[in-house]
């Protein structure tokens, strides 16, 4: 315990790296995930090929990616750009498939009737498809966020500094308080990230709450009527 | 006016929606498409705002072949109301009806203060503007799917079985809601049912299509009780099972009109 206290510092720093090291590949998995998942949605035969061969990433495992990178991509074996990537693809693989089911899930009627109010194709896409589909997205999005964090300590073995040099450290010196600082830290850190996702979904997408609530308004219709 | 000449329409999957198809939609009155399923009057009405393009034939509106005008811009020119609402569910009832003048380009203040005159228009109250189409009950939102169809003020209204997800008691009131609408506004009306008994009530023209998109009869409502075309027609609005025919009986020196079924449907005054 008294080893957290007196490292205080130490865990805020790694803390903060480890969301560098975290927030652009979420950010970039979610940005490119919606184009690949969209093309996945809208073309029927582009279905199972994208999505069998994207999820087969996740499948790589990750301490091996982290080192063959920097020999594929000529970066210096110890950047953080390696983490990056390798984190990216991972993000890519977990959230194509939740693009492709949020707009699979959009309810037809709808998109039908925005085409036949005179939606462009690509106002329809801005306006109906991708806000409808939200709700789908963020769900994808809030799993992919809590592995990304979980997934950044691995890139310590490599040495890339982030909570996962904690465990290292911790294993390497024999100090089990710094195990569970890194261990808890990362867990913390993985909470307040999904949790900013939920508030941030909810501040979007006011009306997913209001739905909840459309049932409890009609029936209380019902009563004022038999009244 | 909007008319179809020799239209045509077989899907890729090889049906034929629509068979060569020649109708005249006369300005400010109401023409209903009426059929079961799969006889392609869903298809004709896409025709219009070109949601579907015909294989053969063109479709005019004023004389102007449709298939010259950018589809988009057509769309937001005409008024669209589809069953089960169609509205947006992540946009406010406002924002819903204000849709296609926001599309126009309206400004937004401008657009909502006229959205809110359309919810008077249809009977809503505007204590449901800011509430969510999840919030309203079916009959309520066929309302705003009707105000949103008028917001541009359109000439022609296309209606796909608009009341055809609502309750029975509900239905009759947007029905009749429908009518005094019409008798105000005077559009060109194009509606799509499947219930014979609407087309008569709401259609100036009724125009019956069966099965592969042909059309069987068209013709005023009482034109076709007093001459259904073919067995077809009389089966579907009825008049093979006696459903149509009144008789007048004696009762206190009084003419009552009684139905099929010997029950009373009225009293014919002299």
């Amino acid at each position: 315990m008294s080893w957290i206290v007196d490292n205080l510092d130490l865990i805020g720093e790694l803390a903060l790296v480890h969301l560098r090291l975290a927030v652009p590949p979420i950010v970039l998995a979610f940005v490119l995930s919606v184009p690949i998942g969209w093309v996945a949605w809208r073309y029927e035969w582009s279905r199972g090929v994208l999505l069998s061969v994207i999820g087969l990433i996740y499948a790589i495992p990750s301490l091996p990616l982290f080192v063959a990178l920097p020999a594929i991509l000529g970066t210096s074996r110890r950047s953080e750009l390696n983490v990056i990537i390798a984190l990216t693809l991972y993000g890519i693989a977990l959230m194509v498939r939740s693009v492709a089911d949020g707009f699979g899930g959009v309810d037809r009627d709808v998109r039908q009737a925005a085409t036949g109010v005179g939606y462009s194709g690509w106002g329809r896409f801005w306006q109906i498809d991708l806000p409808l589909a939200g709700p789908v997205l963020l769900a994808g999005l809030r799993v992919v966020a809590v592995s990304t964090v979980s997934l950044v300590t691995v890139g310590a073995v490599i040495g890339v500094q982030s909570l996962g040099s904690l465990f290292t450290d911790g294993f390497q010196r024999g100090i089990q308080a710094e195990i569970w600082a890194g261990i808890i830290a990362t867990m913390l850190l993985a909470f307040a990230i999904d949790g900013l996702l939920v508030v941030a979904g909810r501040l979007a997408m006011p009306w997913t709450r209001a739905g909840a609530a459309a049932s409890a308004t009609r029936s209380d219709e019902r009563e004022e009527a038999t009244a | 006016m909007i008319e179809f000449r020799g239209v045509s329409k077989r899907f890729d999957d090889g049906t034929l929606a629509v068979a060569d198809v020649d109708i005249v939609i006369p300005p400010h009155r109401t023409t209903v498409f009426v059929g079961s399923s799969g006889s392609g009057k869903t298809t004709l009405l896409r025709m219009i705002n070109r949601m579907v393009d015909p294989t053969s034939g063109a479709v005019l509106i004023d004389g102007e072949d449709v298939a010259g005008v950018d589809p988009v811009r057509l769309r937001r020119g005409i008024g669209y109301v589809m069953q089960n609402s169609g509205l947006l569910p992540h946009r406010k009832v406002i924002d819903n009806v204000a849709t296609v003048p926001l599309l126009r380009g309206t400004p937004k203040r401008e657009a909502r203060a006229h959205a809110l005159e359309l919810l008077d228009t249809v009977g809503l109250d505007r204590s449901l503007a800011d509430r969510y189409p999840g919030q309203l009950s079916g009959g309520q939102q066929q309302r705003v799917g009707v105000a949103r169809g008028l917001a541009v003020d359109p000439n022609i209204l296309l209606m796909d079985e608009p009341f055809g997800a609502v309750d029975p008691i509900v239905r009759a009131e947007l029905q009749q809601e429908l009518l005094r609408l019409q008798r105000d506004l005077g559009k060109t009306v194009v509606f799509v049912t499947h219930d014979i008994d609407e087309a008569f009530l709401l259609g100036d023209q009724v125009i019956i299509l069966k099965t592969g998109g042909e059309i069987v009869q068209s013709g005023s409502p009482a034109e076709i009780l007093a001459h259904p075309a073919d067995d077809f027609v009389s089966g579907f609005v009825g008049a093979d099972r006696g459903k149509r025919e009144l008789t007048v009986t004696e009762v206190d020196g009084r003419r009552v009109v009684v139905d099929a079924d010997g029950r009373p449907a009225g009293v014919l005054t002299p």
